[in-house]
C-alpha cells in the first residue's frame, strides 16, 4: 500500500444529479498509484473526521483522478462547496481494491445508487466483456449513464419506481444473466441489503469470484485506529477486518452478513 | 532552534510530542507518511493479555469539533505485540510507551510481567477505557480500584509506570493522588469523555455500543483544566492529552502542568499533525526567546 496526503487542485466540478457531485482532481502521484476499488479520504474544513469517497476515474497519463459523491450530511456538504481551481485535501489512494483479471471472459458489474462510481474504472478495463447493472431509486438519481455508455460494456439500468430503465431491483437482471451462461466474476458496490442478495445469488450459482465494496464509519483511513470494523471469516474463524485497509473490497464469501 | 527535549521519570524524549494510544496503532501505517524518528515517543494501541476482537461497528461518530469512538480495545494480544511490533519500534529512536489494559487486576499484572522481560521504555496502564464492560473505566472511576490496580502492577514491573486517568470522575485530583500514593511514576490524562449520539431518523444510537469516548478539539479546555488541577495535587509528572491539535495547544497544556503531550483525534484530521505540532512549538518558543520547552512546564500564572 502506497499513499500520501496532499492538497490538489480541482480541475472540474459538475453537479451530476440531485446532491451528487463529480470532481476531477489533478494529483499525478495519487493517480499513478490508484487502483479500481480504492478510495480517497477527504478533509472537510471544520470537521474532525475525513470523509471516504470511492475513486470513479483514474487517468494515469494525465495525472487525474475523478470522484463522485453524494451530500449525506454536513461534512460532505462542506466538501461540495469546494470549487474549480480550489485545493482539496486528500489522503490517498487508500484501501484494497478489486481483483482485475484480464483472462476473465465475462464479468458483471453492479452499482446501487452512490455505489455506482467505483464500477466505472472496471467497465473501462473490461469493456465488452462486462455487463453493467446499475440501480437507482428513480430517474432523477441516475448517474454516470453516459460514462458507462462510452465504455464497450453492455448496460442495464434499473429503477425502484420504474421511472427510468427497467422497473426492478438489480438482482433480477443479475439472476437472468447468471442463468444464461458462465460468468467469471461479479463485482458490486451499494447498499448492504443489495450486496447481501448479490452475494447469496453468486454463491447459489457458483460464480467463481464475487467481490463487494463495503462502507463503514471511518476515522484514520489507513488501518491504524481500527474504527471501521467489519465481521469476516478467515480460516473458519470470525475476524474483525477493517474496511479501510483490508477492504473496502472484500471477497463476498469472507463477509459475515 | 529551541531545545524541545524533556525527561519524564528518567526517560529522555527528544521532543514532547507523542501520538496517543489507539490512534496510531503500532506506528506502521503512519510510517508510510513520515519517519517515526521525528516523534518524541509513541503510545502503542492498548494491548491486553489475549487477542480481543473489539466492539461491533459502527465504532465511530462525528461530533461538533470532535468525535466518538467505541473500538473496544481490539488488539492482537501482548505476545503478538512483543514478538511482532515492539522490537521493530525499539529500532526507531523514540520512546515506546506500551499501553496496557485488562479486565481484571490479574490480567493487568500478567501483561506488565510480560513486558518486564523486554526493552520497552515505559508502561502506560490504561485504567480508563470507556468502551469495555469490565476493567477499563471501572478501575479508573474509583479511587480504591485505581489505587489497587496501580499498586499491583507497580509490584510487577520495574519499568517507569504511567497511569492513564479517566476524566469521567467526580474529582480528578482524588484519583490522581490515589495512583501517586499507590506507586505511579507519572500520570497521563485525559482519556476520552463518555458521550453518545442518536440518529433521530432511526431512533438508534450512532454507535453500536450505544456510548463511546469523546475526543477532539471540543474536549481540549477540559483537558487543560484537569491537567492543571492534577498538577497542583501531585508531585509526579503528567503527560497531557485531550484535543491537542496545534503547537499552541501543546504549549498551553504544558503551561497547565504537562511535561509532554499526546496527540489523538487531530491525527485523523491531519495525519501529519504530530510533526507539525513539533515545528509549531519550536516556532513559538523561538518567537518568545524561550530556549527550552522545559521552561514552560507548569508556568501558568493563575489569577
Amino acid at each position: 500500500m502506497k499513499y500520501t496526503q496532499g492538497k490538489y487542485p480541482i480541475m472540474q466540478k459538475k453537479a451530476i444529479a440531485n446532491n451528487t457531485y463529480s470532481f476531477v482532481i489533478s494529483c499525478p502521484e495519487v493517480a499513478e498509484a490508484a487502483q479500481p476499488g480504492q478510495f480517497v479520504h477527504i478533509r472537510a474544513n471544520g470537521f474532525t473526521l475525513r470523509r471516504p469517497v470511492s475513486i470513479c476515474g483514474i487517468d494515469k497519463e494525465k495525472g487525474l483522478l475523478r470522484i463522485v459523491f453524494e451530500i449525506r450530511g454536513d461534512g460532505t456538504a462542506e466538501i461540495a462547496r469546494l470549487n474549480e481551481g480550489e485545493l482539496i485535501d486528500m489522503l490517498a489512494p487508500l484501501g484494497h481494491g478489486f481483483t482485475v483479471d484480464t483472462n476473465f471472459k465475462k464479468v458483471i458489474l453492479i452499482g446501487g445508487g452512490i455505489g455506482t462510481p467505483p464500477m466505472l474504472p472496471l467497465a473501462q478495463i473490461y469493456g465488452e466483456k462486462a455487463t453493467v447493472i446499475t440501480g437507482f431509486r428513480s430517474a432523477g438519481a441516475v448517474i454516470l449513464n453516459e460514462d458507462f455508455k462510452k465504455t464497450d460494456a453492455e448496460t442495464i439500468i434499473c429503477t425502484d419506481d420504474g421511472s427510468f430503465g427497467v422497473h426492478s431491483f438489480v438482482t433480477a437482471p443479475l439472476e437472468k444473466l447468471l442463468n444464461d451462461g458462465a460468468v467469471d466474476a461479479v463485482y458490486a458496490c451499494g447498499p448492504m441489503p443489495m450486496l447481501k442478495n448479490i452475494a447469496a445469488l453468486c454463491k447459489d450459482k457458483n460464480v467463481g469470484l464475487c467481490e463487494i465494496s463495503l462502507e463503514e464509519r471511518m476515522a484514520c483511513g489507513i488501518g491504524a485506529c481500527l474504527g471501521c470494523a467489519c465481521r469476516t471469516k478467515r480460516n473458519d474463524e470470525e475476524y474483525f477486518a477493517h474496511v479501510c485497509k483490508d477492504g473496502p473490497v472484500f471477497n463476498a464469501e469472507e463477509v459475515i452478513w | 532552534m529551541a531545545d524541545l527535549s524533556v525527561n519524564i521519570c528518567g526517560v529522555d524524549f527528544k521532543n514532547p510530542v507523542i501520538p496517543a494510544s489507539g490512534v496510531f496503532g503500532y506506528g506502521r501505517e503512519y510510517e508510510e507518511l513520515f519517519p517515526l524518528e521525528k516523534l518524541g515517543g509513541i503510545a502503542t494501541k492498548g494491548t491486553t493479555l489475549h487477542r480481543r476482537t473489539g466492539n461491533l461497528a459502527p465504532r465511530i461518530a462525528e461530533t461538533p469539533s470532535g468525535m466518538l469512538n467505541s473500538v473496544g480495545l481490539q488488539n492482537p494480544g501482548i505476545d503478538h505485540f512483543i514478538e511482532s511490533e515492539l522490537s521493530y519500534l525499539l529500532t526507531k529512536n523514540l520512546v515506546v510507551l506500551a499501553n496496557i489494559a485488562g479486565s481484571t487486576v490479574e490480567e493487568c499484572i500478567a501483561v506488565a510481567e510480560k513486558l518486564e522481560q523486554t526493552d520497552v521504555h515505559m508502561i502506560e496502564l490504561n485504567i480508563s477505557c470507556p468502551n469495555v464492560k469490565q476493567g477499563g473505566a471501572a478501575f479508573g472511576t474509583s479511587c480504591e480500584m485505581a489505587a489497587e490496580v496501580t499498586r499491583q502492577v507497580r509490584k510487577a514491573t520495574t519499568k517507569p509506570l504511567v497511569v492513564k486517568l479517566s476524566p469521567n470522575v467526580t474529582s480528578i485530583t482524588d484519583i490522581a493522588k490515589a495512583v501517586e500514593d499507590a506507586g505511579a511514576d507519572a500520570i497521563s490524562m485525559i482519556n476520552t469523555l463518555l458521550g453518545m449520539r442518536i440518529d433521530i431518523n432511526t431512533g438508534r444510537p450512532v454507535l453500536r455500543n450505544n456510548v463511546g469516548g469523546m475526543s477532539g478539539p471540543a474536549v481540549f479546555p477540559i483537558a487543560v483544566r484537569m491537567v492543571w488541577q492534577a498538577a497542583n495535587a501531585v508531585n509526579i509528572p503528567i503527560i497531557g492529552m485531550g484535543g491537542v491539535s496545534s503547537g499552541r495547544d501543546a504549549i498551553e497544556l504544558m503551561m497547565a502542568g504537562a511535561s509532554a503531550v499526546q496527540v489523538g483525534a487531530a491525527i485523523f484530521t491531519d495525519p501529519f499533525a504530530p510533526v507539525k505540532i513539533i515545528g509549531e512549538m519550536n516556532e513559538f518558543l523561538d518567537s518568545k526567546g524561550i530556549s527550552s520547552v522545559k521552561d514552560i512546564i507548569g508556568t501558568v500564572k493563575p489569577w
